[in-house]
């Protein structure tokens, strides 16, 4: 069986979920570097992967997909085996709780901290432009608020879809990755004893370090 | 069997989608109404529920869910059945294509569409405050860039996610049944003949019908 490839370059928070998926499940994959500084995301072999001109896209065989979400549940699913299994697929109530908690990493949890991130990493390294504090400072906020919640599962519950881990905490790894060494989000989780464990229990697995490893650092 | 719950509100978008859903898979529901109004969605009740003080929250026996997506994605697992299945979850390839097109309608379409929406109908209509008209704009140049993507798709399959109707075109309705009647949305649409008639098909499925006549207008 051929490997899976990845299209996206090593620094793209979102082909990091994708390649934590595979990782985990152990599959063999290939990885094809998409160089950002020269467009390559908007030629036209790549918008044949992504129509929207981003990354990461992926293929298997015949199959291409993009959006690291749909790629990681269906790498998540193929590659599933009695003692990797990320989406609890064969329990209708245990899968309905990891999409609840796919959905709060994405419509509540990203939506907080990639507006820091984008502020804080992106515009003075990739753009060299000048942060806007006062999106960091709103957007702070809100993260606070959305930890609170996450503090208050996380006393209940080992991890967030209930007491396995499962796609849902993974898919929160590569952000923070990078966003919890900036001094302004430290401190939201180094207050809420709960949600400092468990992000310590994500940088643990095997398999994050191994990705962790081969991630840039900032500057 | 006792019906599902859905605590909701009438005009909230994310509500529909789940109605939708149960309607389409021909589910028994009890609508709860969440008074947003009067603030009942920050009740220590409905948080219990929806702990990000959000609506909808839903409930089946003692399993209580929220985020409409997630929510959907039970519902129309729970009740698939010969002649109605929205997932295609027994088809890896097939899920995997309507999992990429419902990544696209929360990380590309609702981006662009709900700001528009959310000034142009929610600030003056619930708020009584000021549309910034600016924000309108610069979320209708992305979204007329997002439905380049969806024209191009749409001229190659009859829906989002492959010939078949799947919930990925389904949780695009709700958003787009408000957002339609402002001009300037509409006439991305009808600058679109394959969006166009892919909205047509739409809205002319019986259960858009049925619960389109009950979501009060916006004046």
């Amino acid at each position: 069986m051929a490997a899976v490839k990845l299209f996206a370059p090593v620094m793209s928070t979102a082909a990091t979920r994708v390649v934590l998926c595979l990782e985990e499940v152990g599959a063999e994959y290939e990885r094809v570097d998409i160089d950002l500084a020269t467009g390559e995301h908007k030629s036209p072999a790549h918008l044949a992967r992504n129509p929207f001109g981003q990354v990461p896209a992926f293929q298997d065989g015949d199959l291409v997909l993009f959006e690291s979400r749909a790629i990681g549940r269906y790498v998540l699913r193929k590659f599933k085996s009695s003692d990797v299994d990320l989406l609890h697929g064969s329990s209708l109530e245990e899968s309905a709780m990891v999409n609840v908690w796919l959905e709060v990493e994405a419509q509540q949890y990203d939506k907080a901290i990639f507006p820091i991130f984008f502020q804080v990493m992106v515009i003075p390294n990739i753009f060299h432009g000048v942060s806007d504090e006062k999106v960091i400072g709103e957007n702070l906020e809100k993260l606070g608020r959305v930890l609170d919640v996450y503090e208050a599962r996380l006393s209940q519950t080992k991890y967030l879809a209930g007491d396995f881990f499962s796609f849902a905490d993974l898919s929160h790894y590569p952000i923070t990755h990078f966003a919890i060494k900036f001094p302004q989000v430290a401190p939201l989780f180094e207050a809420r004893p709960h949600v400092k464990a468990w992000w310590k229990s994500l940088e643990s697995r095997p398999a994050v370090k191994k990705v962790a490893a081969k991630l840039p650092q900032l500057s | 069997m006792a019906a599902v719950k859905v605590f909701c509100y009438a005009i909230s978008t994310a509500s529909i989608r789940v109605i939708l859903c149960l309607e389409e898979v021909g589910a028994e529901y009890e609508r709860v109404n969440i008074d947003m109004a009067t603030g009942e969605h920050k009740s220590p009740a409905h948080v219990a529920k929806n702990p990000f003080g959000q609506v909808p929250a839903f409930q089946d026996g003692d399993l209580v869910l929220f985020e409409s997506r997630a929510i959907g994605r039970y519902v129309l697992r729970k009740f698939k059945a010969s002649d109605v299945d929205l997932l295609h979850g027994s088809s890896l390839e097939e899920s995997a294509m309507v999992d990429v097109w419902l990544e696209v309608e929360a990380q590309q379409y609702d981006k662009a569409i709900f700001p528009i929406y959310y000034q142009a109908m929610i600030i003056p209509c619930f708020y009584g405050g000021t549309t910034d008209e600016k924000v309108v704009e610069e979320n209708l140049v992305k979204l007329a860039k997002v439905l380049d993507v969806y024209e191009a798709r749409l001229s190659q399959t009859k829906y989002l996610a492959g010939d078949f109707f799947s919930f990925a075109d389904l949780s695009h309705y709700p958003v787009t049944h408000f957002s339609i009647t402002i001009p300037q949305v509409a006439a991305l649409f009808d600058a679109r003949p394959h969006v166009k008639a892919w909205w047509e098909s739409l809205e002319s499925r019986p259960a858009s019908k049925k619960v389109a006549a009950k979501i009060p207008q916006l004046s």
